[in-house]
């Protein structure tokens, strides 16, 4: 756990002259939310362990415009893609890793109609794909044998069709994948999506956080894993509304690799 | 052949309900192309595979194994019996009788699947008709379905019923006058069924029989042209539409909002250090009118999103995988479809009363039908575009009506506003400088 994160920017390998393979997307809520901020590191550490040549960008990434776009405003998202758009052609990037479904959807889909055509993964891809070449070898560690259900988030499941690359990666850490009743296709949003993250929810009888938490809950997991950090803000919220933040834990699934492989 | 007064009430009333029917086909065609141009010209093979795997094939039916499985039978039933409506028609407008059996033992499978397939509409027709009205299942109680769209599922469904009676005391009557060798009744045709219902027609006289037997066969040809007419006002209508409908469907990433061209090109021109920014914008065509952000009314959606909302069965399948909904939220998806469609016939009569043009009714689809409220609890999860069996795609209509809240009348949630100032100043949703945005590195 201790080793220092060995991070460059694309500004650093600009000026050294060297090529970064992959540009890695933190996002915002991977530069600002504390939760978050955890997962961003446990990426690097995974990042960091197969030695893997990376950069970001630092200060010099933008929200990509995801909430201004699901909002209805489309200046607001457009401004924001030409930006980021400048900055990654400028780095002449090609390929990028992000950490949040989100980020994933609109600069894969949606930035090329503005000029930004890059390959993008999202980070449980990659560690599918680390695993799958022999490049990151994972055992249980302390998960083994633990029961962990996997909450489909919409922009990454739904959105664009990616439904097996956490499960796969899951399923290596020897546990019981337990699946809720909505999964996969079915599954239920965690009522982040669509800029619900930054407003109150309109009045109803429940709040969707807390729904999703109690059709987690039903499974008596160990762990709920999550692949977007604001399901993982919504589902930590519910899980622990619902009083069972001592029994079951709200984990991305990079840093369930992390810790299993105690980095 | 017996041609006679008969055959001539047949055809008007088979040409009446056919002059009906294409007229209410070409409004409703008028309607959908009052919509925005969308492109969904391409792709022509994999739009052909989508539909016949969701439309043909209805894939996404059996998500639901009991209606999936019990609509299979229906829509199967449905397409097969109406190769008897062929017969029907040559028979009638010539006065022949059941003309097809020169195809023999062809003949004889054909009507003992029709029979078969008579009995299994009606049982599943029976069963819907219980989910409905007994066990009450949610999906077809929430609010939109005030009571016209649940008379109409029920009228449906009765008339179905109503129809395959019809159509299997036909084949009784005809089985029996059959086997007493009936003038006019040549042997013709197998009858699994008819041949069991044989014995409650058996103490009818000849002529009591051949009533049964005409009824039935008026019954069954008139309902179907009723059906067919009756199908077009109704949500009934997607077994037409549901196949145009699937074929342009958006085969793109769902979570790929559109790219709007019109914003494009001023965000463009804000980033050309060329451009003058003083410059003059450059004159408007004449008579143009200034294009709206988003969409205030049905003529700003695009002509798929109208062909949806023709095609929507009304199923309920989107709102009840609603996260919104499931939440007690005011949003339905299906209201949002039904909505569009129900605004979209009343400009459409706008148009027809006032000879062609539509004169301003002082109402729109966003705020008379569709309130912000609901359209701010979506969560873009797309569980309704998955959900639904034709492929409707209620979130595009929830986001053009979102952008024209916020960029025709500048109106969004406080804290959505909020992000917008925050996103724009700071380069991320919350207040935090951008100056910190690279801080995790170096933290703990
Ligand atoms: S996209 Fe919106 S309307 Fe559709 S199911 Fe999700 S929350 Fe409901
Ligand atoms: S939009 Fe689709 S799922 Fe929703 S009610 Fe209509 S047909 Fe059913």
């Amino acid at each position: 756990m201790s080793e220092p994160l060995k991070i460059k920017t694309m500004a650093d390998c600009m000026a050294a002259g060297e090529t970064p393979e992959i540009l890695f997307w933190v996002g915002c809520a991977g530069s600002f939310d504390d939760r978050a901020k955890k997962i961003t590191k446990a990426i690097v550490r995974i990042l960091n362990h197969v030695d893997m040549s990376f950069a970001v960008l630092g200060t010099e990434e933008g929200c990509t415009g995801d909430p201004a776009k699901r909002a209805g405003n489309e200046f607001l998202f457009q401004m924001q893609a030409f930006q980021n758009i400048q900055v990654l052609n400028g780095y002449e990037v090609k390929k990028i890793v992000t950490g949040c479904p989100h980020c994933f959807n609109t600069l894969k889909n949606e930035y090329p109609d503005l000029g930004g055509n890059y390959e993008v993964i999202h980070h449980t891809q990659l560690i599918q794909q680390l695993i799958d070449t022999g490049k990151l070898k994972v055992e249980g560690g302390a998960f083994k044998g633990k029961k962990i259900t996997y909450h489909d988030a919409c922009y990454l499941g739904r959105a664009n069709d990616e439904y097996e690359a956490p499960r796969s990666v899951i399923e290596k850490l020897d546990v019981e994948l337990a699946e809720m009743k909505r999964s996969r296709a079915n599954g239920l949003c965690c009522g982040a999506g669509g800029a619900q993250m930054f407003k109150e929810a309109e009045e109803g009888d429940k709040e969707v956080n807390i729904e999703r938490a109690e059709e987690a809950l039903e499974l008596s997991p160990n762990v709920v894993a999550t692949a977007c950090p604001f399901c993982n803000t919504m589902m930590t919220d519910g899980v622990k509304l619902k009083e069972q933040e001592e029994n079951v834990k709200v984990y991305d699934v990079a840093e369930l690799i992390a810790n299993a492989n105690d980095l | 052949m017996h041609f006679g007064v008969s055959n001539i009430i047949f055809l008007v009333v088979f040409i009446t309900a056919i002059v009906l029917f294409a007229k209410r086909i070409m409004t409703i065609t008028r309607n959908i192309k009052l919509g925005k141009g969308v492109d969904r010209s391409d792709n022509a093979s994999e739009r052909l595979s989508t539909m016949l795997r969701v439309a043909v094939g209805q894939s996404k039916m059996v998500v639901r194994p009991v209606s999936g499985i019990l609509h299979i039978l229906v829509y199967v039933g449905f397409i097969i019996i109406n190769i008897e409506l062929l017969e029907i028609v040559i028979d009638g407008a010539l006065g022949t009788h059941r003309v097809l059996s020169v195809l023999g033992p062809l003949y004889d499978l054909l009507i003992a699947s029709f029979e078969i397939l008579a009995v299994g509409v009606i049982i599943a027709c029976v069963v819907f008709l219980i989910r409905r009205n007994i066990i009450k299942l949610k999906r077809f109680w929430s609010k939109e379905m005030t009571s016209w769209p649940r008379s109409d599922a029920n009228i449906i469904l009765i008339t179905e019923i109503a129809l395959m009676c019809a159509f299997l005391s036909m084949d009784t009557a005809d089985f029996v006058l059959q086997s007493r060798g009936a003038e006019h009744y040549h042997e013709a045709g197998a009858y699994p069924v008819a041949s069991l219902l044989a014995p409650l027609f058996n103490g009818l006289s000849d002529s009591a029989l051949v009533f049964v037997e005409r009824f039935g066969w008026w019954f069954h040809i008139i309902g179907i042209l009723c059906f067919l007419v009756y199908v077009t006002y109704s949500k009934h209508f997607h077994i037409m539409l549901a196949f145009p409908n699937v074929y342009f469907s958006n085969l793109k990433s769902k979570g790929q909002f559109n790219n709007m061209e019109s914003v494009k090109k001023e965000v463009e021109l804000m980033f050309d250090p060329n451009a003058d920014p003083y410059a003059a914008p450059p004159p408007a065509e004449e008579g143009a009118v200034p294009e709206k952000f988003g969409a205030r009314d049905v003529t700003d959606l695009n002509w798929k999103q109208l062909m949806d909302s023709y095609t929507c069965t009304e199923c309920g399948r989107c709102t009840s995988n609603c996260p919104a909904n499931i939440t007690g939220k005011k949003l339905s998806p299906r209201k949002i479809v039904m909505d569009t469609r129900d605004r979209l016939e009343e400009v459409g009569k706008n148009i027809d009363t006032n000879g062609g043009e539509f004169k301003d009714d002082g109402k729109s689809l966003l705020h008379d039908y569709i309130t912000p409220e609901e359209l701010w609890a979506c969560t873009t999860c797309n569980a309704c575009t998955e959900a639904c069996p034709v492929n409707i795609d209620p979130l595009s209509i929830i986001v053009d009506l979102r952008r024209n809240l916020v960029m025709e009348e500048s109106s969004a949630p406080s804290e959505l506003v909020a992000m917008f100032t925050n996103v724009e100043n700071n380069s991320a949703p919350w207040q935090f400088s951008p100056t910190d945005r690279f801080n995790w590195a170096q933290e703990d």
